[in-house]
């Protein structure tokens, strides 16, 4: 579709442009950090000294949020996003950075085990809020899917842990960890798939069906298979070469999906016509849903022809 | 609720002339590229029987608005009338409205623009700073429905109280009115026709309704 058909037509879906890059980068980073500050306090039982990994974290999410900072419109009323705790996932994100930065510079400063646990804690909670700020965005089909929530959440897991194994090459002790590696990666990909499975039952528009198909079989080998098989490979064999090969490929391909669900599936809802009105002595007729593939409850599915397509 | 304005919108009756376009453009002066209301052209169906339908849509002020749900600063907010509004002084054009709405009603303009490139002296005595950066949309011209409070008029009926756009109309498509008066114009229409509300499924509660049909066919 050329740019100029794309500008012309407000009735199909339309690819959502104003969150960029930049919020990625929040769920991106937000969602990693999140997930290395639990993987972390796991893992602080058996390797005390992790302590450079939760900087990390922080760093990470600091940085998503930083990314946000430079996005919204008026950066100077950032705090005015604390007013909406009641029903805002975003308000609920941004509460739980103060404590989750708080307990995990406690880990830091002071390396107590109680405070390793709840920046975790936190961290998956940050995790969480995410998905959850992304499913009540209902005018993105791709989005409102509840299994959006669960895909957040095991792709933060999935990076935290995979980043974690990364550090394996800094601390060998942590090469068991690839157990755990390909078992949250092999979780991921049971909830991609449930994920993709019920968004094509709902039906969807037809620009996000395209972006995911184009994504899931790189993502199917890139991000599960050839990491599964490398960490497990690395902690049988206590290689930290093949585990932290593993964990890069883990994480990245959970900031891929993440760019992917933001950027490049995120069509809008569009509008749809359960009937065509009667007109001077005519009947109603039919309805259409253009740029949708499946669901649209009372709607019958049409291939309409719109104004001006040849140009 | 003791007052629901809503919308009826007759598509067998909308042209597609986009003179509500222009009205809500000239009362609002919203900037190039900003249509708080518009008019779409839909063709469905394959040949012969091919239909074309015009559907002016813009803020369908839902009763359970996706906006004011996820915005984080409380600056969208439904009023006791149904009339769905934002506060331009506390929102961070974060956006996060405008992924939410079903609708496509809201944007945010972070640069000042003109129809010429230079602003025309219209365009300079109508800027508003405060309107940049900031999440912007149809507000039902809330400025004119607050003045019938103090005059006495009735929106829907009298113009001076009501909608731009539903004033324009050429073809007496749109209308506006209280639902919960079972005697106002818009109670009074619906009643007698078949309609629909949009993308009624996602539990929004829209106050727009768009005719398409006789209660009697």
């Amino acid at each position: 579709m050329s740019g100029t058909r794309q500008i012309l037509d407000r009735v199909s879906p339309r690819l959502q442009r104003r969150w960029d890059a930049r919020a990625a980068t929040n769920f991106i980073c937000g969602g990693a950090g999140g997930g290395l500050l639990i993987v972390t306090a796991l893992a602080s039982l058996w390797n005390p000294g992790l302590r450079p990994l939760v900087v990390l974290a922080m760093a990470l999410v600091a940085a998503g949020l930083t990314a946000v900072w430079f996005e919204i419109g008026r950066p100077r009323r950032a705090f005015n996003v604390y007013r909406n705790v009641a029903t805002s996932w975003m308000s609920r994100e941004a509460m739980l950075a103060p404590p989750l930065f708080a307990f995990a510079a406690a880990a830091i400063i002071l390396n107590w085990s109680i405070a390793y646990w709840i920046a975790g804690l936190l961290g998956l909670a940050y995790a969480y809020a995410q998905g959850r700020m992304l499913c009540a965005n209902i005018g993105i089909p791709a989005w409102r899917q509840p299994g959006v929530v669960d895909m957040i959440l095991t792709t933060s897991l999935t990076e935290g842990t995979g980043l974690l194994c990364a550090a394996a090459l800094y601390w060998p002790a942590l090469a068991p960890f690839g157990f755990l590696l390909a078992a949250v990666v092999l979780l991921r990909f049971l909830v991609w798939r449930n994920y993709l499975a019920n968004l094509r039952r709902a039906g969807a528009p037809s620009g996000t069906l395209e972006a995911f198909d184009a994504f899931d079989s790189p993502f199917a080998w890139l991000g599960h298979a050839m990491p599964v098989l490398a960490a497990l490979a690395g902690a049988v064999i206590g290689s930290v070469l093949l585990l932290a090969f593993a964990g890069v490929l883990a994480a990245g391909a959970g900031a891929w999906f993440k760019y992917v669900l933001v950027c490049r599936a995120a069509f809008t809802q569009g509008f749809a016509l359960p009937r065509t009105p009667s007109r001077g002595g005519g009947a109603a007729g039919a309805g259409g849903a253009p740029g949708w593939i499946g669901g649209q409850g009372l709607l019958q599915p049409s291939v309409p022809r719109r104004r001006n397509e040849d140009v | 609720m003791s007052k629901r304005y809503v919308m009826a919108i007759d598509l067998r009756r909308c042209v597609g002339c986009q003179t509500c376009t222009a009205a809500c453009k000239s009362a609002n002066a919203t900037p190039p590229g900003v249509q708080w209301r518009r008019v779409l052209d839909l063709e469905t169906g394959e040949f012969p029987d091919v239909r074309r339908t015009f559907l002016p849509v813009a803020c369908m002020h839902c009763a359970n608005p996706p906006c004011m749900h996820v915005c984080p600063t409380t600056a969208t907010k439904k009023r006791d009338d149904g009339l769905v509004t934002i506060d331009y002084d506390i929102c961070i054009g974060c956006g996060n409205c405008i992924m939410a709405c079903p609708y496509d009603a809201r944007s945010i303009t972070h640069e000042p623009s003109y129809a010429y490139g230079e602003p025309m002296a219209s365009e300079i005595a109508r800027f508003d700073p405060e309107r940049l950066s900031v999440a912007t949309k149809c507000n039902f011209c809330v400025d004119r429905i607050d003045q019938a409070a103090v005059t006495g008029k009735t929106p829907g009926v009298d113009p001076e109280v009501t909608p731009a756009c539903v004033n324009s109309c050429i073809a007496g498509a749109i209308h506006f009115g209280d639902i919960m008066d079972p005697n106002s114009n818009v109670s009074q229409l619906l009643a007698s026709t078949k309609s629909f509300r949009m993308h009624e499924e996602l539990g929004t509660d829209p106050s727009v309704y768009y005719i398409w049909d006789g209660a009697e066919t």
